[in-house]
């Protein structure tokens, strides 16, 4: 035998060998900080508070209503029972009719109704996780690439990109216009791509935008499809926030775009990726959805569905679900409400204190601005308030390094995924961040104190996570380097 | 129009095989036992409908796992949300009970060795994905299921290279035969990076022997490549010779202990699924199982684009813990299975048909070489064509299963009720003597003597294919 440990690397692939799985970001960082000290009201007081996680927890009770009063929507329920076989044993990849139908339904409500979906070009997927790496190997071979506007929401580096080999392009957006995609840069993010002889196949857009909070504006969104239009290349839209716009001025979605009159578009280039893990706070049902005006790709995406099909057990209930119009009315209304409670709760809070974040209308989370606090406008600053914010503050936010923003001091906050007394902790702890760190830069004006600070972290191995080594972000190559602790 | 990639043009996602055409015109005339009495009885989809009777009788005891609830309290939202890739534990832990279970506990399996995915289709993507890179090979014994041309090679770039087995020794694997795949490769310039088999077999509705596996162990081990065994019909080895795991043999061998073997442990992988066994395959229930850490963990992250459903992990993780009802259910399953496959060989005997003898799978692998107007893949498909359109069974040709030896169809019994079973097999029957002029005929071939007017309406008659895309996706 005698292998060599060259020949042993070599048993398995490249990609799984590599870090194009991008899990060692400090995105994932932050999670493995709270997964190794999660808050709780009672039983842990001062652990971290998550808020990196964009889930949307404010309106399950509705859903539980729903689901108590609807047995039948159950298979596994006496009045589901005879649904049972039936479902259990169809795996046709076009999905069962009712729950295209349904989800084509609730798509068109979510966007007021102003355009309708058909059933026939909904494609199932693994999640948005799926849905988006289905439709990179739909429409590019390895080594091509998509635009993408900064920042963006760390997990396309992985989606996109990990097995199949397309790149990813930044299109630079910067805070000074609040992060508006202008013509001007998405020109010469396509002109470095034809420099560098790389074959631009897209532009993959997140709106309502992850980690911004807000909407592009009709006219954003026309010059998109101009441009797309113009280069000939595709347009794929990521609407999975749709439904969490709260307030003025409305979502628009590429649907309606197509639609109007003034409008001149090859429909064949434009794609929808959609989910019910943001709208409906269901990330674990895998519900992800490609919806493709190019019947090549719907018919490409079909059979690539096989490899994350949505389990008819939950095709069932979410057809049941969303086709009770009067359920589905109620609940986009409602949750609509809560959201925008939860966002001007945190906002106000943060305002009190001198903290201002990017105005937003829609998403899970606040993108806050905290350049103020940072020692200096570097990104390895930004690691560095981030890791007090974690350590110390004890709260699990991103760091906007990890979206890849071009500007430093800015984190997303996430809001919906806790409750309102957990909330005003996170707040309360934010409050007393932002006085001390007033009063110590006061001091440290005064008096530098260089401290050594090795934060060793023992991450307890529970049962239901194990991680890799925690690395250093890869934007900051400075291996760790000494904090400067306020005092 | 605008380009689009060229996984998506061409059509690697092997599609337009004659497997899935059967099925294109299955679905626009689907025998009915009341509405459609004259439609093609479906023979080409290997799905276990025998017990959902257990199932549901368990559901309608337990109306807690069903119902997003523990202990009568509403865990939904903690369902709804839970989205971790390591899989709910609690699930976890029983299907690998359940999976030890259906090898005797002759082996046992650990949860954090095993992977979640979408499916077995997703399993053996995602194991190509951290094994293999594109261009690179594994060997394939042939007849092997369709489905693996697209599951294996679409999307990763891999290719399959076929290890042919023949009818001179029951298709099973030999030395021989492993040794002239793995030179055909080189020749190719393809490098190999493992064997991958389905035990039991797919389609041979057989269990490999203890021989084979051994020896392909062994190949494994000295070639320094992996092995990847696809145990998806593991619970439905319903007669002796009883199924081996790859798992046991390596355990005989003590590869878990020994520093010498323990490399070979970390290159041998199995995929499993529920979709066969316990007849779910609309649940997209599939796993990994890997005592490699690193493939374990690459695995795991790249089931994210495949997760199982929590809801139906929180369903089975209930079921596959009742361990009353799961050995009922495995020997149950294999008594109806055994009865089944029994009526469907006798009655292709019968029609002077003979079939591979088989202890396990959900279909026959049956001899219809006889009925070949000539040895020819040609004469294999106007039979096939004949077959579904004017005996209107839909039934998987060998070519299809690239088989090397014309003549051999699968034929699948466990997906529709007893009393179709008995019309399928009148039809098939009625359809023989009609052709062939064959007598009834008992446990042994007969010589063919082809009706002469018979012959010239089958060089006559056209096949028309209309492609549009309508079939639903290959079970197996």
């Amino acid at each position: 035998m005698g292998f060599t440990l060259s020949n042993q690397q070599q048993l398995l692939s490249k990609i799984a060998t590599g870090t194009g799985d991008s899990e060692n970001t400090p995105y994932f960082d932050g999670w493995k900080a709270f997964d190794s000290d999660p808050y709780h009201p009672t039983t842990n007081p001062q652990g971290v508070i998550q808020m990196g996680l964009a889930e949307n927890q404010l309106s399950f009770d509705l859903i539980q209503e729903w689901v108590l009063k609807n047995p039948e929507a159950s298979i596994c329920t006496a009045q589901g029972a005879k649904e049972f076989k039936d479902t259990a044993i169809f795996q046709d990849y076009h999905g069962l009719p009712e729950f295209r139908n349904a989800v084509a339904n609730f798509m068109g409500k979510v966007r007021g109704n102003r355009v309708t979906f058909n059933p026939d070009r909904i494609v199932m997927s693994g999640g948005a996780t799926g849905a988006n790496e289905m439709i990179a190997f739909c429409l590019a071979d390895p080594g091509e690439a998509f635009l993408v506007p900064v920042p963006y929401y760390p997990a396309f580096d992985r989606d996109l990109r990990w097995r199949t080999g397309v790149q990813l392009l930044p299109v630079a957006c910067e805070s000074s216009n609040n992060f508006k995609i202008t013509r001007a840069a998405l020109e010469d993010a396509y002109e470095k791509a034809q420099k560098a002889n790389i074959r631009v196949k897209g532009l993959l857009i997140t709106n309502p935008s992850n980690p911004l909070g807000t909407i592009l504006d009709r006219e954003t969104l026309k010059s998109l499809v101009t441009f797309i239009n113009e280069k000939n290349i595709h347009l794929v839209c990521d609407e999975i926030y749709a439904a969490t716009v709260f307030t003025q001025p409305r979502f628009i979605s590429i649907a309606e775009i197509l639609e109007e009159e003034d409008v001149v578009c090859n429909r064949d280039l434009v794609h929808i990726v959609y989910s019910l893990s943001k709208d409906m706070g269901f990330p674990g049902f895998r519900v992800g959805i490609v919806y493709s005006y190019n019947d090549a790709v719907v018919n490409c995406a079909r059979k690539m569905s096989s490899f994350g099909l949505v389990s008819t057990q939950t095709q069932r209930l979410i057809a049941s679900m969303l086709s009770d119009n009067e359920f589905v009315d109620r609940f986009i209304v409602e949750s609509a409400k809560r959201l925008e409670a939860r966002h001007t709760r945190l906002t106000e809070g943060l305002e009190e204190q001198g903290t201002t974040c990017l105005k937003s209308n829609g998403g899970l989370f606040v993108w806050m601005d905290l350049h103020k606090h940072l020692k200096e406008q570097t990104f390895e600053a930004e690691m560095a308030l981030w890791r007090t914010i974690i350590y110390e503050v004890k709260l699990n936010v991103s760091p906007g390094v990890s979206f890849h923003c071009p500007q430093p001091g800015w984190f997303r906050v996430c809001f919906a995924n806790m409750d309102d007394q957990t909330m005003d902790v996170a707040l309360e702890r934010i409050r007393n961040f932002v006085l001390q760190d007033k009063e110590a830069a006061v001091v440290a004006m005064k008096k530098k104190k260089n401290c050594w600070q090795s934060k060793k972290l023992s991450l307890s191995f529970n049962n239901y996570r194990r991680f890799d080594e925690v690395n250093m972000s890869p934007h900051s190559p400075i291996p760790q380097s000494p904090l400067v602790r306020v005092t | 129009m605008c380009m689009l990639s060229t996984k998506a043009t061409c059509n690697s996602h092997g599609q337009d095989s004659s497997y899935f055409l059967g099925w294109q015109e299955y679905e626009k005339n689907p025998f009915h036992e009341v509405s459609n009495t004259n439609g093609i009885i479906q023979m080409g989809l290997a799905e276990n409908q025998l017990c959902f009777d257990i199932l549901k009788s368990w559901l309608a005891k337990n109306p807690d796992a069903a119902g997003f609830q523990r202990n009568g309290e509403s865990i939904f939202g903690e369902l709804a949300l839970f989205q971790d890739y390591h899989g709910i534990p609690e699930f976890k832990k029983a299907l690998a009970e359940f999976m030890s279970e259906i090898r005797g506990n002759k082996v046992s399996f650990d949860p954090s060795h095993l992977v979640l995915t979408a499916g077995a289709t997703s399993a053996n993507e995602t194991l190509m994905f951290c094994l293999a890179e594109p261009g690179e090979a594994f060997l394939l014994p042939t007849p092997y299921y369709p489905g693996f041309d697209r599951d294996l090679k679409w999307r990763t770039g891999v290719e399959i290279v076929p290890i042919h087995c023949t009818s001179s020794n029951g298709f099973q694997v030999t030395e021989t035969a492993l040794t002239e795949a793995y030179q055909e490769a080189q020749k190719r310039n393809l490098r190999v990076k493992g064997v991958l088999v389905t035990n039991p077999s797919n389609p041979l509705g057989t269990t490999m022997t203890r021989n084979e596996l051994n020896m392909l162990v062994n190949f494994v081990e000295d070639k320094g490549i992996h092995l990847v065994s696809d145990e998806i019909y593991s619970g439905t080895a319903f007669s002796t010779p009883s199924f081996v795991s790859v798992m046991e043999i390596l355990k005989e061998r003590k590869c878990v202990d020994d520093y010498g073997c323990s490399e070979l442990w970390n290159r041998v992988h199995v995929v499993y699924s529920l979709s066969k066994d316990l007849g779910l395959p609309g649940f997209r229930v599939g796993a990994i199982y890997s005592n490699d850490d690193r493939v374990v963990s690459a695995a795991t992250k790249m089931s994210s684009f495949g997760l199982i459903s929590s809801q139906t992990q929180y369903l089975l993780a209930a079921m596959l813990s009742d361990k009353k009802l799961t050995k009922n259910y495995i020997s149950e399953n294999h008594k109806r299975l055994r009865q089944r496959q029994k009526k469907l060989v006798s009655g292709l005997q019968k029609a002077g048909i003979s079939c591979l003898k088989g202890n396990a799978g959900l279909f026959c692998w049956v001899d219809m070489r006889h009925l070949l107007r000539s040895n020819t893949f040609e004469a294999e498909m106007e039979l096939w064509k004949k077959i579904v359109y004017e005996v209107r069974l839909n039934i998987s040709p060998g070519s299809s299963c690239h088989c090397t030896e014309p003549g051999w169809f699968r034929v699948c019994f466990a997906n529709m009720s007893e009393d179709t079973l008995d019309l399928a097999l009148q039809r098939l029957k009625a359809f023989v003597t009609e052709y062939y002029n064959i007598p009834e005929v008992i446990g042994h071939h007969q010589t063919i003597r082809l009706n002469h007017s018979r012959r010239r309406s089958l060089t006559k008659w056209v096949f028309r294919l209309s492609f549009d895309d309508r079939s639903p996706i290959p079970g197996r």
